[in-house]
């Protein structure tokens, strides 16, 4: 059963449109990424699920609430993390979350055992005023704060922006744990590389869902082969592969150029091509689409259909 | 004076009893694009203000293009550009107004400003955006103004803290060949970042742990020396060392 | 109700965090009392006065020459009619006019009793009362000395006449006004700010996901502020009277039963403004300009609304701070009862049942 069904789902700003006829479910516990750029909608599409905007059309439901008119029931069953620390900064981390907890018309002792595992990392501040946590602290309070009432869906709006690589693995890791507590979790994100701890994940642009699947489905669907070439000099060799005849697409990724040849491309074609051109120690390997050559492919095949 | 374009030794910020910046030591060269990363509260943003000469150091020495931080911070500010993530242009003027506006602050003139100006913003692309308020661009676009802004006065060192934040993907590489034309230019660039895949398409690295630089080499020289396969295990394992999390 | 109890556990808690916010609160309202109130009374030296003299005998030549001598008078125009009266005020300068009856020296020796008027310029009641204050100091000095002289009890009858101000409103006449001034903008500038900042902040973004009712965070935001509004109360009338010695004549009771409605008219207007304005910074301008502005201008304050055109009048009418000064005047000053300000007291929670009612309505549910 859909836990979140969204039904044509549009919103207008002004001249922009923030989100363009938008379908999609996300089901009974899972944990579903919605992965896009700034300005892809990602943000006003969790303030409509969180009932905090209407749409200006379509619809949608959560656990058989309507967005719109049955919001105050559905308050009552979310958990919801904006996307800029909206906690107190002048009250201690206790503070925030015995405040939360009390909002929610709870107790921070009655649902310890949900939160336990991310406050430990906390507990340590507690008496420390929330605005003078470091990045990833901030966010681990946060989540705790949107969690201690139990929710039955969680809304995260960027949870790991702005905070590093290590932090980012724990609040992964901490998600993870969530589902198998029944909770349904919704994250957006602009990092592609977050995209594996998802069940599912929607890639956004432009207020649309480019595509929906599992992060494997939608590497799958990768029209064609990638190679991952290397060489001694890597910022010359951007040009040079893009000058070759045989290159779809070229971009970097971490240490190699992730080459899409042209359909019918030999490897050696591109070996012989880079060698006339002076690169040394060339190394040219088939290797697994990513989330983001996807991503990059579907913005590309979007904006050359316009 | 010196050659290179970045000196520090010992450099040490302390606040009260905390020392936010632990005696660091590393040189960067002119042309070289320098990774600067770390976790949060690490101390990344109070050295690289040290360096900026907005923040005096409690001890050691740094020199940015042969000027001393500590003594000399206004010509330091004179030789250096500076963008963030969060602010770098003045979104309710245009494009225009911007390149006049920070020309005129470095002290550019007039004619030199306006040759400069069309020269960069052919060079974008931008030509026919020049009356167009930057509030109106899209982001991918107004991050490579902000950074063209940021080495329009020819600084001899670039501080970049991070620069790409969620823009997308395909942008993001772009906004890295403009970083590539500057390193190539002579331009040094200091850099921060989220993302663990540009830490590769820097120089040199380094990680901040605790205040002091746990690591310092080429990407490809740290990877192999950890065992790690991406820049991304790099500094998991050194920052998993961290005993503070908090700044 | 644990919801409601803690949020004003937390708002407390950030309010007595907060050290500017704090000051500006509690220490704010007993600065502009006694800078207002000091800056007020001031001491009178030289003033110049005007004297009308039908009788001109004796006697009012002593007494004329003993305004002249004091050190407070300077007599500068004699009046030859007493319809020049009204033309001396309207040239300036002239602060006061004596006004002897004719046939003083008779009446003050066939002991029918002879009178003086003293007639001021009551848009300034604090200078007019100074003034007439030592005016009958001068009369009654030189009463004492007749009398020794005379053997016989002489009768002298003393009236004071406010011109442009016919109540002879007091000197005092400032606390009410500060009293609707530091309860207007305690309670209306803070209130907004308040409610602001956790829109600049984010966490009304939090608040409106949870399941907590709008009227339970309207309602625990103001709470806070009504209880330092309260003190503020206390202290401002506090110091009005055992350092300034301005009485209470009326019943404590109304004046507190008036005081909490007003409060509560201010704090629905910071509500609404909360509801209007999106930063802090605007929040600010707008009760702080917004609200003071017309308090200054219209509510008697610094000028009596009685002076003010009639067209500006009308606009003091829809000013809650104008009714509720009146009703303090009433009670501290005049000391009447209950019956002299009921209209204003039922104008008063007219507004402020309207503007909560509105205030809350207009309350978003939403972001948007």
């Amino acid at each position: 059963m859909a836990i979140i069904q969204a039904e044509h789902l549009t919103k207008r700003y002004k001249r922009t449109v923030a989100l363009d006829d938008l379908n999609f479910a996300v089901e009974q516990g899972e944990l579903y990424g919605i992965i896009g750029p700034d300005g892809a909608g990602k943000t006003t599409l969790m303030r409509i699920l969180a009932t905090l905007l209407k749409p200006d059309a379509g619809t949608a439901r959560m656990a058989e609430l309507d967005v719109v008119n049955d919001y105050k029931a559905i308050r009552d069953i979310i958990g919801y993390m904006p996307g800029r620390f909206a906690l107190y900064q002048d009250l201690t981390v206790e503070e925030n979350l015995r405040f939360f907890a009390s909002v929610f018309g709870t107790t921070v002792e009655e649902n310890y055992h949900l939160v336990a595992d991310i406050y430990r990392h906390i507990e340590p501040f507690k008496k420390r005023r929330a605005g003078r946590l470091s990045g990833g602290m901030k966010q681990k309070l946060a989540l705790c704060c949107a969690l201690i009432h139990k929710p039955r869906v969680l809304l995260l709006d960027e949870p790991t922006t702005g905070i590093d690589p290590v932090s980012r693995h724990e609040l992964w890791d901490m998600l993870a744990r969530l589902r198998q507590e029944g909770i349904s979790v919704v994250a957006t994100t602009p990092y592609m590389d977050e995209a594996a701890r998802c069940d599912r994940i929607a890639l956004m642009l432009g207020g649309r869902f480019m595509d929906v699947d599992t992060p494997q489905g939608i590497a799958a669907r990768y029209p064609g082969h990638i190679w991952a070439v290397r060489a001694d000099g890597m910022r010359r060799l951007a040009a040079d592969l893009r000058s070759f005849g045989g290159t779809a697409s070229a971009f970097s990724f971490g240490d190699a150029y992730h080459v899409t040849p042209a359909e019918g491309t030999a490897p050696g074609e591109l070996r012989r091509h880079l060698e006339a051109r002076g690169h040394t120690h060339i190394s040219i390997e088939e290797t697994q689409p990513t989330v983001e050559d996807c991503f990059m492919w579907l913005a590309k095949k979007t904006e050359d259909g316009k | 004076m010196e050659s290179k374009a970045i000196i520090a030794e010992g450099l040490t910020k302390r606040f009260g009893a905390f020392t936010a910046v632990d005696h660091i030591s590393f040189d960067v060269s002119g042309g070289e694009i320098f990774g600067f990363l770390g976790a949060n509260g690490a101390g990344k943003t109070t050295a690289m203000r040290m360096l900026c000469g907005l923040s005096r150091p409690s001890e050691g020495r740094a020199a940015v293009a042969g000027h001393d931080v500590g003594r000399a911070s206004e010509r330091v500010k004179r030789s250096i550009g500076y963008m963030s993530q969060r602010f770098s242009l003045y979104e309710d003027l245009t494009v225009g107004e911007n390149l006049r506006l920070f020309g005129g602050i470095y002290g550019m003139k007039d004619a030199e400003i306006a040759r400069k100006s069309d020269e960069m913003l052919a060079r974008l692309g931008f030509a026919a955006e020049r009356r167009t308020r930057v509030g109106e661009l899209p982001l991918g676009w107004k991050q490579k103004l902000a950074f063209s802004v940021a080495i329009f006065h020819e600084p001899k060192v670039v501080f970049l803290d991070e620069p790409t934040g969620g823009v997308d993907p395909a942008t993001r590489r772009r906004f890295w060949e403009l970083i590539y034309d500057a390193a190539e230019r002579g331009i040094t660039v200091f850099v921060t970042t989220h993302y663990m895949d540009e830490a590769e398409y820097c120089d040199r690295v380094s990680v901040m742990v605790d205040g002091r630089i746990e690591a310092l080499d080429a990407p490809r020289a740290l990877r192999a020396r950890l065992g790690a396969e991406t820049m991304d295990d790099v500094f998991r394992l050194l920052a998993r060392k961290a005993s503070r999390s908090s700044d | 109700m644990k919801q409601f109890a803690s949020f004003v556990v937390k708002e407390f808690t950030q309010v007595l965090r907060d050290g500017r916010t704090l000051f500006i609160l509690l220490a704010i309202p007993i600065i502009q009392v006694l800078v207002l109130g000091y800056a007020i009374i001031t001491e009178v030296n030289n003033a110049e006065i005007a004297v009308f003299d039908p009788s001109r005998d004796d006697e009012t030549q002593a007494i004329k020459e003993r305004f002249a001598a004091s050190r407070y008078f300077d007599i500068a125009r004699e009046l030859t009619q007493s319809a020049d009266i009204d033309a001396v005020f309207r040239s300036g300068n002239i602060s006061m006019v004596v006004v002897f009856a004719d046939g003083f020296a008779e009446g003050l020796k066939d002991g029918s009793g002879a009178s003086v008027q003293l007639v001021a310029d009551g848009t300034d009641p604090n200078r007019a009362a100074i003034l007439t204050g030592y005016a009958r100091g001068v009369l009654a000095s030189w009463q004492a000395e007749r009398m020794q002289t005379a053997g016989v009890p002489l009768r002298i009858g003393v009236d004071t006449h406010m011109l442009y101000n016919p109540q002879g409103k007091s000197a005092y006449n400032f606390v009410p006004g500060v009293l609707g001034l530091v309860l207007m903008l305690i309670c209306t500038m803070m209130t907004s700010i308040a409610i602001v900042r956790e829109k600049e902040t984010g966490s009304m973004e939090l608040l409106l996901a949870s399941p907590m009712k709008p009227l339970c965070i309207i309602l625990a935001k103001i709470t806070p502020y009504f209880l330092l509004s309260v003190v503020n109360l206390l202290t401002v009338l506090a110091i009005a009277v055992f350092v300034m010695d301005v009485p209470v004549r009326g019943s404590l009771g109304w004046l507190f039963a008036a005081s909490a409605l007003f409060i509560v008219v201010a704090l629905a207007l910071g509500l609404l403004i909360s509801s209007v304005v999106n930063s802090q910074m605007n929040a600010m301008l707008v009760s702080g300009l917004g609200m003071m502005m017309p308090i200054l201008f219209f509510s008697g304050l610094l000028f009596p609304v009685e002076s003010i055109p009639d067209a500006l009048q009308w606009i003091s009418y829809i000013i809650p701070a104008r009714w509720f000064i009146d009703i303090a005047r009433k009670i501290m000053i005049e000391g009447t009862g209950v019956e002299h300000f009921a209209k204003e007291l039922g104008i008063i929670a007219l507004m402020a049942a309207v503007l909560l009612a509105v205030a809350i309505k207009k309350f978003k549910v939403r972001l948007e």
